[in-house]
């Protein structure tokens, strides 16, 4: 029981990625028509807001240290940095370690700046092109923006630490009456859930309860007679692709203490996305969040060890078998609606 | 009646095949009357680097490189020589290799076995490149060191760690520098045995590809033999990123350490996984647990950041060595680079010096006649203390480092420190030994 238990909360965590990347994916299908594999890439460039962003708090002068030496011999250079040097060492080191949650300040413009040149300066060209046009030249611009990260962070993971506070875990076991240290949990990952369940809430919020929502809804469902009500609807539709990255952005920035970012990280999430989009239903924004969750969690029962020894290898195709198993029974998927990809 | 269908393109598809069926033994041996492949004919010899350029390996990739051109300029008798001047042998006299400049071409190995056959392929037909190094995985290894075999070059392994490097894919043309799977097992459990008892229960999660495998394998004997259970031994998609959902079952095992055969990105992120867990900080059947990464990278420690503090692991070299060579090594490097070298750049320029060696001891460029002079060569100078080239198998035998994540870095380098030299003796095994059975080296092909 406990172990279940543990694994549903690891589920949670994966699903909470998941399913932050598949709603903005579904949001610019919705909106756009269009299927973004640079969403992935999107994921990874908010993970390194945080890395950047903690690099810029971390600009430091050199001093030398007489006492020690370096690797060759010569009097050792230690690196200070400027915000310990201005705020004082408590407050400096204060702003040091919560890094990654003040990097989502940077993220969040930035991400938009990044989604609006996406959309306005390449995908728009795209829209009246077949679906196949857009995955080759969505996918092409992920791979430039990976290798422009390569190369300028490299290719190894970078650590991000989350703050002191958080680095250690929560004992379930002891809350829900198991043995102590049978159930237990890493706080950051408590947090990037809680995380992901208020971004997910204010999205649908937006979309739900404000004017702007409402037309971007109406878009969705009928673009054209939006536009023959003489509302600007591609001006809206930008607009959502930048909040699409943002959200995929903000989902990177918080995961960045979770696995170290490295250039690839986008990559290994997309495809799973794609069928955490497909299994939820083309167009479908409350399907993209189930979808994310329980494919997360399903994932994690998998690769229990029970699990694995019924089924070797079970726990990596898991999620392409519900995705088979989905399609073959339910074709427009958990929550999909009529007619969306089936024309 | 028959019905012959002949069409146009099945007409095409089927001269193209017979055509590169007939083709693809004489590739390697359709040049001229050459003794043997790729035979220096100028006054320069072309040696050709297969590192990792992109993919999650470029890093050590681009240290390899760095490590090589190092090597050339010095085999050229530009810098201050670094280990030439510590190496035991003293046949390279700083001009070439038997006088004739060496120049070379780079490949991509991009961490995959068919990106580095077809990158080392190119350089040997279209660069001339005599000899092939360098890679930073033991699948790619063997695939590169088979294409070798078939093409009559010589191929001096980067980083690779595989038992069957040097075990059951052995190739005469083929030779090992970097320590082994069983090389780390048999170092690190007598320091695991005296550090965390004889009563303990292990768990590994493991790379699920050659590496991990063997790696497995070895450390499980090691640590058996001193008295260990094994409790469980996982395998882990060498695609996974997040490692919690492997981790959990741990800690409902009963195990009390937890050992990663994982390497590179896979070892960053399990390790970062166990440690948010609480792992490091649990105590089990009345013990501390403990978390154990058998093979070191001081690249790979670096992303793991503070994680890896006080975590054993083993590691072929480190640039805090104080032996003559190291320092000669590091100094060099350092100069140039500005930072220390990494174990991928030490073995790398290492087999650069041990091939150039070989060439002018044995007077002559043809593979055969440097496989004989590789074979059974005792050295010393070159950082690891004394060091056998095994003519069996062609492994390098010498010290293994045991060492732990340090608690108080002083730099973005000092990352590990050395617990414990294990002597070379300590790591010996016999040519026979069943962890390396099933293969053969075969006999030297010279190719041409």
């Amino acid at each position: 029981m406990d172990a279940i238990i543990l694994q549903i909360l690891n589920g949670l965590d994966k699903g909470s990625a998941y399913a932050l990347i598949a709603l903005g994916l579904t949001l610019i299908f919705g909106t756009l028509g269009v299927v973004n594999f640079a969403h992935g890439a999107l994921f990874m460039i908010g993970a390194f807001c945080a890395v950047t962003f903690s690099k810029f708090l971390s600009i430091s002068y050199t001093v030398i240290d007489e006492t020690k030496t370096d690797f060759l011999g010569n009097p050792l250079k230690v690196d200070l940095t400027y915000v310990e040097a201005w705020f004082g060492q408590s407050v400096g080191g204060t702003i040091l370690d919560w890094a990654v949650p003040l990097s989502i300040l940077m993220a969040i413009p930035v991400m938009v700046i990044i989604g609006f040149i996406m959309e306005r300066g390449l995908i728009k060209h795209f829209y009246a092109r077949p679906h196949a046009d857009q995955i080759l030249v969505t996918f092409g611009l992920a791979i430039v923006l990976q290798e422009i990260i390569k190369y300028f962070y490299g290719a190894n993971p970078i650590p991000t630490p989350a703050p002191d506070m958080f680095r250690g875990s929560f004992d379930f076991g002891a809350l829900l009456g198991f043995d102590a240290n049978t159930i237990i949990y890493p706080y950051w990952r408590l947090v990037y859930f809680l995380f992901a369940a208020v971004i997910i809430s204010a999205v649908f919020a937006f979309l739900r309860f404000t004017t702007f929502g409402m037309v971007v809804r109406a878009g969705m469902a009928d673009r054209e007679t939006v536009g023959l009500l003489g509302i600007d609807i591609d001006k809206r539709f930008t607009l959502m692709f930048g909040i699409a990255a943002a959200v995929a952005g903000l989902a990177g920035v918080m995961y960045a203490p979770i696995n170290s970012p490295n250039y690839h990280m986008g990559m290994d999430f997309l495809v799973l996305s794609f069928v955490v989009v497909v299994v939820g239903g083309m167009g479908s924004l409350p399907g993209a969040v189930l979808a994310g969750f329980l494919l997360g969690i399903l994932e994690s029962f998998a690769s229990m060890n029970e699990v694995k020894s019924i089924l070797p290898g079970i726990d990596q195709i898991i999620i392409y078998l519900v995705a088979i198993i989905i399609l073959l029974t339910r074709p427009r998927g958990l929550m999909g609606r009529k007619g969306v990809m089936e024309e | 009646m028959s019905k012959t269908t002949f069409t146009r393109r099945g007409v095409l598809r089927t001269g193209a095949v017979a055509g590169a069926g007939v083709a693809l033994p004489t590739i390697f041996t359709a040049s001229s009357a050459a003794a043997f492949t790729n035979e220096p004919t100028g006054n320069t010899v072309t040696l050709g680097f297969n590192v990792p350029q992109t993919g999650p390996y470029a890093d050590e990739g681009a240290d390899e490189l760095r490590a090589y051109k190092l090597a050339v300029e010095h085999l050229n008798g530009e810098g201050d020589g670094g280990m030439m001047n510590t190496f035991s042998s003293k046949a390279l006299q700083g001009n070439g290799i038997l006088g004739k400049k060496v120049e070379f071409v780079t490949g991509d190995t991009q961490t995959k076995s068919d990106a580095a056959r077809a990158s080392a392929r190119s350089m040997i037909e279209k660069d001339g490149a005599i000899m092939v190094t360098g890679g930073s995985s033991s699948g790619v290894a063997i695939a590169v060191q088979g294409l070798c075999q078939e093409a009559g070059v010589i191929f001096m392994a980067g980083l690779t760690h595989s038992n069957d490097t040097t075990g059951k894919d052995k190739k005469a043309n083929g030779f090992r520098h970097f320590f082994n799977a069983y090389m780390s097992g048999a170092a690190l459990a007598p320091v695991l045995a005296a550090r965390y008892g004889e009563d303990r229960k292990a768990y590994h999660l493991t790379a699920d590809y050659t590496w991990g495998w063997t790696q497995e394998e070895s450390i499980v004997a090691a640590t058996e033999a001193l008295g260990w259970e094994t409790v469980n031994t996982v395998k882990t998609p060498l695609s996974a990123t997040d490692f919690s959902s492997y981790i959990a079952p741990v800690m409902n095992s009963g195990a009390d350490v937890l050992v990663l055969n994982h390497y590179g990105g896979n070892m960053v992120n399990s390790l970062t996984n166990a440690v948010q867990f609480g792992l490091k900080n649990k105590s089990v059947n009345g013990k501390n647990f403990e978390i154990v990464v058998p093979l070191y990278s001081r690249l790979m420690a670096r992303g793991a950041g503070e994680n890896v503090k006080g975590i054993l692991g083993s590691t072929n070299w480190h640039w805090s060595l104080t032996d003559a060579g190291s320092k000669a090594f590091v100094k060099s490097f350092g100069e140039k680079y500005g930072f220390p070298p990494s174990q991928a750049a030490h073995t790398c320029y290492v087999q650069t010096l041990l091939y150039a060696d070989a060439a002018s001891r044995a007077g002559s460029f043809n593979p055969c006649a440097i496989g004989e002079a590789l074979e059974g060569f005792e050295f010393d100078g070159l950082g690891n203390g004394k060091t056998l080239y095994r003519a069996d198998d062609h492994q390098c035998f010498k010290d293994v480092l045991v060492v732990q994540g340090k608690e108080n870095p002083q730099s973005e380098f000092d990352l590990l420190e050395v617990v414990e030299v294990t002597p070379a003796a300590q790591v010996t095994y016999p040519p026979d030994h069943p962890m390396f059975a099933g293969g053969s080296l075969g006999s030297c092909n010279p190719g041409s």
